[in-house]
């Protein structure tokens, strides 16, 4: 085996044929989950299960009716924005898993902030909570980056730990200083009102932090791809060496990365706030920031990637009901099928270039 | 019985005392893992699942069997085959040992999970204690020398890894591949079979300690029995420098903050127990702001770790 | 215990899904079914609240005509609204018992316009008449089984310290701790209740600390209000002290150390609740009841439960299903000293006010923050 292939991973399938490494690129994780749905399917069956039954059901649950849409979007929403505070740290090469503290903390602040302004105007409600929420989601993992940089802290580990210490805040909070002594049997803060909350898409009967995670993707990968600050940060990733050589600040890149990505899940702990819970509880820390890393790592750390993977994966959450219900599968089975498809995925980076299909058409 | 009254305040620290005895274990034994997965070079996230995985499966092969040492022992299996999965999938090119270790996780429990679910109810045999107590009149006390034979392999367990790490062929070798993987290579040694090795046994070891709190204490299987240890003791791991030793010792610190919580609440000191049931985690993050440095890397710290590089 | 479980059910399910893929929307539960949807936000086998839940539900999947969809480990997030709306919309459920207190407000309260003609029956919320009709909300006194728990714990301590294991401080379980060491106090002046909250409904290490906490401060009886109680029945009667068991009947975890438990009793409720949903007949929109009502009930004592304390006990039950005996007397002090219920102006067990309690009473060793 060969271990020196690794450095050239990313940079170097890009340059050949576009089109070819395109739709590689597209094609392999497509066939990573074909295959973790057959192995998974072969995996219910072992217990009695038709493998057709639960293709069907899945499919029923996740897209097959109008509401089943409904449902998949609903849990695709925070998981984009949780995504992109991995993946955006992910262009310089970090490891970020903090997604579930930015979120916590996001809400958190979101909630502190709107309760301050409660007799504003609905929509300066709705905008102090939003720029709270991102601001502390962002400043919360630009902490980890700043450690990592004038530390050398790593980031992964770090991140990790601040998770677990966002939620002791949340609960010592919400069950103590800011708690409603009306919350009775539910410790949680006052609610910041129905006439501030953020409420549907007309049309689609989703709430709007589906249209705030579209919108942040696009904007991440438009800052990624298509700037110069978003190229800097890709030359650090691929080789921090040539980053200091052509005067990079790497030091800046990685803070504002950083924060970006903590703001995208700060805003989703906002969303969660002003959407769905009208108050901030234990109910915040619900497991969003743990599958946003998934996200990330199936989109292949690509912002505009983490729109479809985390609606496939909201599809999945949404048809884990169904699966109960009609199957009578444990709800574990959704965790088990994303650990497959999960595995499957990274499993399948080690194909790229030894297809020769997506070889042929280049010059 | 004492009064327990007449303790005072020493109730806190005998406690923690054996609060650091209960709950260090799986602790332990999920670092002394990691510290050798490391030490060959790869750092393995997955042992959350791992830990989760084989507590489920040693509590039902103690419940189908009779016998808890044959749950431990298929609980080490458990955790080497898992540990296998994340070398031979590391072991491919261009893979991610951390996302493959994050996603590890996440299948480890979800099994865990499926599969256990009818062993929630059922009630199986579980360990042991020796009692180590019997000379003491305090009751407390008396208790927290309960020790079970889990711990005392671990006692043993670390210096010797320490030995074995500095003094054998065998832990030369792993160690050659944690350092410089070219170099291992360069001696004629296959880098992925000694990972794979290493991870395999870090798996035994993590799925022996899963064991631990599906078969001694809390001594049960249900689904919120990890809370997150696994993921702590990897950590940890970092806390001790990849030496076994320390790790020894860290985890006993982080079993005694466990039971700080309780014992503070039970001589009134109410306040924040959602701040000190966080401690270990405050802590372990003060300890790497402090020790860390951009300059360097760790002391200790393998060069071919992927989190040091 | 049935480790066949999982094969019996997919079977089971198995056969109700013999359609393939393609025929499946024609497959909504057949008119002539009366679906019920029930919720829970643990695993149903907890040996705690949940199972207490599923237990009701075992008793309506008995009825004729009668179809039963059951989730587990549903957040209180929008998953529930989700898995509420599910049920609604592919089941054609037009019942719903979604079990868990969190999921009342924001999320029932979100529902319940918007499907008029389905009923939301909610275990413990607070339901007032401005909210939507198609609300029900349940729940059982159940400081009256932790009251006779009291009762046979003060007799049967040595040490005259006893322990409670909690969640969290909330009405819900501080009203049971009240209920416990009240009663304690009533055979045994001198008791007092340690209580150490482990800050969540489901932390088994944390839980089984704070039971060797409280062995360790003297406490020789201990109670629990945790999801699970299973870790904290096991845990005391491995370190020798006696159990007082809660939500669901824990007798088998510790056959020589169970005294008697307070138990929920659903299995009377939900069947009546469904046959009048089915014959058309309204389900009051607030209804609460303790062991009158059947709602709640204690374990039969363990045999180490002497016949005096046995029939102390039932004595108090007795005078609880009276309904004129009253826990909370007026002159009631928390242990910090103020007084919580003027004299002569006890609560009894209907009054709203209870549904609020935010005190520790005297004699109990332990915070509310």
């Amino acid at each position: 085996m060969t271990f020196a292939i690794e450095t050239k991973a990313i940079g170097g399938r890009l340059v050949g044929d576009r089109f070819g490494a395109a739709a590689e690129l597209v094609a392999l994780p497509v066939l990573a989950v074909v295959v973790a749905l057959i192995v998974f399917g072969g995996f219910v069956a072992l217990f009695g299960v038709n493998p057709l039954d639960l293709y069907g059901y899945m499919y029923r649950g996740a897209f097959g009716t109008f509401f089943s849409w409904q449902n998949t979007l609903t849990r695709a929403a925070p998981l984009i924005l949780t995504a992109l505070c991995t993946a955006l740290p992910a262009q310089l090469g970090m490891v970020v898993i903090g997604g579930e503290g930015a979120l916590v903390m996001g809400g958190l602040c979101a909630t502190a902030a709107g309760l301050a302004v409660l007799g504003a105007p609905p929509l300066i409600v709705q905008l102090v909570m939003a720029i709270a929420g991102m601001l502390a989601g962002g400043l919360w993992i630009a902490f980890a980056g700043a450690l990592r940089h004038y530390r050398g802290v790593n980031e992964t580990i770090s991140t990790l730990l601040l998770n677990y210490i966002a939620i002791a805040i949340l609960n010592h909070l919400v069950e103590g200083a800011m708690r409603d002594p009306a919350s009775l049997n539910k410790p949680s803060s006052y609610s910041i009102g129905d006439q501030n909350m953020i409420g549907l898409i007309p049309w689609l009967g989703v709430h709007w932090g589906i249209l705030f995670g579209v919108i942040a993707a696009v904007l991440a990968y438009l800052l990624v791809f298509h700037t110069t600050f978003g190229l800097g940060a890709r030359i650090s990733g691929g080789n921090l060496r040539a980053a200091k050589v052509v005067g990079l600040p790497v030091g800046k890149l990685v803070l504002a990365m950083c924060f970006l990505g903590g703001a995208c899940a700060g805003l989703a702990g906002m969303v969660e706030i002003a959407a769905v819970q009208e108050r901030a509880n234990a109910n915040m820390a619900a497991g969003y920031g743990y599958t946003g890393i998934l996200v990330a790592f199936l989109a292949r750390q690509n912002p505009l990637a983490c729109i479809p993977v985390a609606i496939l994966l909201g599809g999945i959450g949404a048809s884990g009901g169904l699966l109960q219900r009609r199957l009578g599968l444990p709800d574990a089975s959704v965790l088990v099928l994303q650990g497959i498809i999960f595995i499957a995925v990274l499993a399948s980076d080690t194909f790229y270039g030894r297809f020769k299909i997506f070889q042929t058409n280049s010059a | 019985m004492a009064d327990a009254s007449s303790l005072g305040f020493w109730v806190v620290p005998i406690a923690v005392l054996g609060g650091a005895v209960r709950v260090s274990t799986p602790f332990l034994f999920v670092s002394l893992g990691e510290c050798l997965t490391e030490r060959s070079g790869r750092i393995n996230l997955g042992l959350e699942g791992t830990l989760v995985m084989s507590a489920m499966v040693g509590y039902g092969v103690s419940y189908l069997s009779g016998s808890p040492w044959l749950g431990v022992l298929a609980a080490g299996i458990t955790g080497a085959i898992l540990g296998g999965v994340h070398a031979v999938i590391c072991g491919l090119q261009r893979v991610n040992d951390i996302a493959v270790g994050i996603a590890l996780m996440l299948f480890g429990i979800g099994l865990a999970f499926y599969l256990g679910k009818p062993l929630i109810q059922p009630k199986a045999n579980i360990l042991p204690a020796i009692d180590f107590g019997w000379w003491s009149t305090i009751p407390q006390l008396h208790d927290a020398l309960k020790i079970n034979v889990l711990f005392l392999i671990g006692v043993v367990l670390a210096p010797a890894l320490v030995w074995a790490l500095k003094s054998t062929r065998w832990g030369l070798i792993l160690r050659t591949a944690g350092e410089s993987a070219d170099a291992a290579r360069a001696m004629g040694y296959s880098v992925n079979r000694i990972r794979l090795r290493a991870t395999m046994t870090g798996g035994f070891l993590a799925g022996v300690g899963g064991s631990f709190l599906s078969l001694y204490y809390p001594g049960n299987w249900n689904e919120g029995l990890s809370s997150g240890q696994g993921i702590t003791a990897v950590a940890l791991v970092i806390f001790a420098r990849w030496n076994p030793m320390l790790c020894f010792w860290t985890s006993l610190l982080f079993g005694g903050a466990a039971a700080l919580g309780p014992a503070l609440q039970s001589v009134q000191i109410t306040w924040g127990y959602h701040l000190f049931g966080a401690a270990p985690y405050f802590l372990t993050l003060a300890i790497m702001i402090i020790t860390c440095s951009p300059k360097r890397t760790l002391v200790g710290a393998p060069a071919e770790l992927s989190i040091t590089k | 215990m049935n480790f066949d479980r999982i094969s019996r059910r997919t079977l089971l399910g198995g056969t109700a899904a013999v359609a393939l893929a393609g025929t499946l929307p024609a497959r909504i539960a057949r008119a002539a079914d009366f679906t019920v949807g029930f919720i829970y936000v643990g695993s149903r086998d907890d040996y705690g609240y949940n199972q207490a839940h599923a237990q009701g539900a075992a008793a309506v999947k008995k009825m004729a005509g009668v179809k039963v969809t059951e989730e587990e480990n549903v957040p209180e997030t929008d998953a529930v609204e989700k898995t509420m709306e599910s049920m609604i919309n592919l089941d054609g459920s037009t019942l719903l018992f979604p079990t868990s207190f969190g999921y009342f407000d924001p999320h029932i309260l979100r529902l319940a316009p918007k499907y008029p003609n389905v009923r939301f029956e909610h275990a413990a919320g607070l339901w007032v008449p401005a909210m939507p009709k198609n609300i029900g909300s349940y729940f059982g006194y159940i400081d009256e089984a932790q009251y006779v728990n009291g009762i046979v714990a003060g007799r049967m301590t040595k040490t005259n310290k006893l322990g409670f294991v909690a969640a969290k401080p909330i009405p819900q379980v501080l009203r049971n701790i009240n209920a416990f060491t009240l009663a304690a106090i009533s055979v045994n002046p001198k008791i007092t209740t340690q209580v150490i909250f482990t800050g969540d409904w489901s932390m088994p290490v944390k839980e089984a600390e704070a039971t060797q906490s409280i062995v360790n401060a003297g406490a020789d009886v201990i109670t629990m209000h945790v999801d699970g109680p299973k870790t904290v029945v096991e845990t005391a009667s491995r370190r020798g002290a006696f159990v007082c068991g809660y939500h669901c009947n824990q007798a088998a975890l510790a056959p020589n150390n169970y005294l008697t438990g307070a138990e929920w009793d659903w299995e009377d409720l939900y069947p009546k609740f469904v046959t009048m949903a089915m014959k058309g007949e309204t389900i009051p929109n607030f209804y609460r009841g303790g062991y009158k009502e059947g709602l709640v009930k204690s374990s039969p004592y363990g045999a180490m439960v002497p016949d005096a304390v046995r029939k102390e006990a039932d004595a108090a039950k007795g005078a609880l299903m009276s309904g004129d005996f009253v826990i909370y007397k007026g002159g009631l002090k928390d242990n910090k000293g103020n007084t919580v219920i003027p004299a002569g102006a006890g609560l009894v067990q209907t009054d709203i006010k209870l549904e609020s309690m935010g005190y520790l009473v005297e004699g109990v060793i332990g915070s509310t923050s």
